[in-house]
């Protein structure tokens, strides 16, 4: 395998994870709800995929993926409904609660991974592999290229057509455009609407929790995620969440992360710089969008 | 037994004292109407500069330079907040991702590629005479690192600048009614940009009480989500300086917790005590629901068309 191929098959193995949580953060942002909480929503879907793998039969064969990936979209959809509850409930600010949820996420999977799911030895703070049945089958022979990606696509082009052309998207981009607007003159019970998406959004996260585990890791460890659900905030400001859009983004940021560990491996480039990309990206972002209003404000 | 009481509630303040930084900080941004969820960025960024201040300079250039870090951080997010009027919650979480990343980066560059295990001097804890002899709170309050004693004094400080002076009125007017405030001759977003800035400045001398007078080193990500729970602490304070202030005893009480626990040989998995402040950060969240008197205008983008 050439040096370029190797290259593209690792950007879309890093990509996959990025495209789906960019999607879970594109949709929770167009219905006005800010996830900050992708990455505790995807560490609790990749936390019941993998227990889901380790428990079932190896009997049961390609149904183990099934089950592993529905448990991952339950559990990451619980996740963020936690967050949408207390936004609703008790008019707690999302952007707090999903980052306590992460940091929550990141030791729940800590103590289960060096308690009672750690692998039979007591040696290393993971679970021990999921059933062959669990794995994601790979896409391209001979690499470590797997059918999570194709998933990836399949999830933005259905989340494109569902903003663009179905009620649901019409109501949730309403929402999220001016939930007063929508309240009064579309008839749109809002905090159902946001509660929807809030807890759509973790479901989708958590999906990418579980094809990370199954396609990738094949098992739990401690930081299975390295900040996905940040990194999916740029992904997703960046594509002007757009669902289809943000498949391009996504591959873009696998490149860079990629590229990043290349870096750090070869020349010494510390991998955090990868961060500081992201953040400038949703910077300049938002600075652009923001000068283009403001101008159209002065001049009207 | 005494000791253990007199040991877990200084434990409690020390945990508490750079919570208490930043949540005062956050407290006088808030009440300007911005909310600066970059506030952890500046606390990053302030453990960072107190390394490299205090390679220089000692503890206290280690402060300095520690509360310059936080002023640039939080300027970066008054910049796009503030002065182009993006969204708050988006320009902060940029900010935090920057900050995070930058100070990760820096320290590597700086210190070595593994980032290798860096000690700077500490303050001692420092005993008031008299003071630290009063029963039970005595020593919890009184036998502190000098820094501690900084915050005894800002508070009072900040609450009557707050509720006392032209310019804290004018600064809470901004955060209640911008549309009054513009029209009685108030700057708005001079004054939001001060108060942003004066916010990273006490989230950077939170960030350096950690490494100077806690960790004594840098570590990446040390700030572990201190800037969020400085948030929720504000709102659990009610927006009052000494409020915020008594707000985080207990969240320190609740770090304290988990030094208290691994002392007593308790077998509770360790991650749940270090999940617990999160968790406290939620129910103390949902549990002020309703009773709050947040700034009206909070976390809006259309000042100057209201």
């Amino acid at each position: 395998m050439t040096e370029t191929m190797a290259f593209v098959v690792d950007m879309l193995v890093h990509a996959t994870p990025l495209v789906i949580t960019g999607l879970a953060v594109a949709l929770a942002f167009r219905a006005g709800v800010w996830n900050i909480g992708a990455d505790g929503q995807f560490i609790a879907g990749a936390t019941a995929a993998a227990w889901v793998g380790v428990s079932v039969p190896a009997g049961i064969g390609w149904l183990a993926l099934i089950i592993a990936l529905v448990a991952g979209v339950i559990a990451g959809a619980i996740w963020a409904a936690i967050a949408a509850w207390l936004r609703s409930r008790f008019g707690v600010l999302e952007v707090i609660s999903t980052i306590m949820l992460n940091f929550i996420a990141t030791y729940g999977a800590s103590f289960l991974v060096r308690g009672p799911l750690q692998e039979p030895t007591h040696v290393y703070p993971q679970t021990s592999g999921i059933v062959s049945g669990a794995h994601m089958p790979i896409l391209l022979r001979g690499t470590r290229l797997h059918w999570g990606f194709v998933i990836a696509v399949a999830l933005a082009v259905i989340a494109w057509w569902v903003m663009k052309y179905s009620a649901t998207g019409f109501r949730v981009r309403a929402s999220g455009v001016n939930p007063f607007a929508a309240r009064s003159a579309g008839l749109i019970d809002v905090s159902r609407v946001t509660a929807f998406a809030f807890v759509a959004s973790g479901a989708i996260a958590g999906m990418a929790g579980a094809i990370e585990v199954s396609g990738v890791t094949f098992a739990l460890y401690e930081n299975i995620s390295p900040g996905y659900g940040y990194t999916a905030i740029a992904v997703a400001l960046l594509a002007g969440l757009n669902p289809l859009g943000v498949i391009g983004t996504g591959i873009l940021f696998g490149a860079l992360e990629t590229a990043a560990g290349t870096m750090q491996r070869n020349i010494g480039i510390p991998s955090t710089t990868a961060s500081v990309i992201e953040a400038i990206v949703i910077l300049a972002v938002i600075a652009v969008a923001q000068l283009r209003a403001n101008r159209v404000t002065t001049s009207a | 037994m005494i000791d253990g009481t007199s040991a877990f509630l200084e434990g409690v303040v020390r945990t508490a004292t750079p919570l208490a930084f930043a949540a005062l900080g956050e407290t006088v941004t808030e009440r300007s109407g911005i909310i600066n969820i970059g506030l952890e960025g500046s606390i990053i960024a302030g453990a960072l500069g107190a390394v490299v201040g205090a390679g220089y300079g000692g503890v206290w250039a280690g402060f300095a330079f520690a509360a310059v870090c936080g002023c640039a951080v939080a300027a970066i997010f008054a910049l796009f907040a503030v002065t182009l009027r993006a969204d708050q919650i988006i320009s902060g979480t940029a900010v935090t991702l920057l900050a995070l990343g930058g100070t990760g980066t820096l320290y590597r560059v700086l210190y070595g590629s593994a980032g290798a295990a860096l000690n700077t001097p500490t303050l001692d804890p420092a005993s008031i005479p008299l003071l630290s002899r009063i029963p039970v709170v005595g020593r919890a309050l009184f036998v502190q690192p000098s820094i501690t004693y900084v915050l005894y004094v800002l508070v009072p400080v900040v609450m009557w600048w707050t509720y006392r002076t032209h310019a804290g009125l004018g600064l809470r007017a901004i955060g209640e009614n911008p549309a009054a405030a513009t029209a009685a001759g108030i700057r708005a977003k001079k004054v939001q940009f001060l108060a942003v800035l004066f916010g990273g400045l006490l989230g950077g001398i939170s960030g350096g009480t950690l490494v100077l007078a806690q960790a004594g080193t840098f570590v990446e990500g040390m700030s572990a989500g201190r800037g969020f729970i400085a948030i929720a602490i504000v709102v659990l304070g009610r927006w009052n300086p000494l409020g915020a202030a008594l707000a985080a005893l207990v969240f320190g009480a609740a770090s304290a917790l988990q030094f208290f626990f691994q002392a007593t040989g308790s077998n509770l998995p360790y991650q749940l005590f270090l999940a617990f402040p999160y968790v406290l950060t939620l129910v103390a969240l949902a549990a002020t629901h309703g009773r709050t008197n947040s700034p009206a205008a909070l976390g809006r983008q259309d000042f100057e068309q209201s």
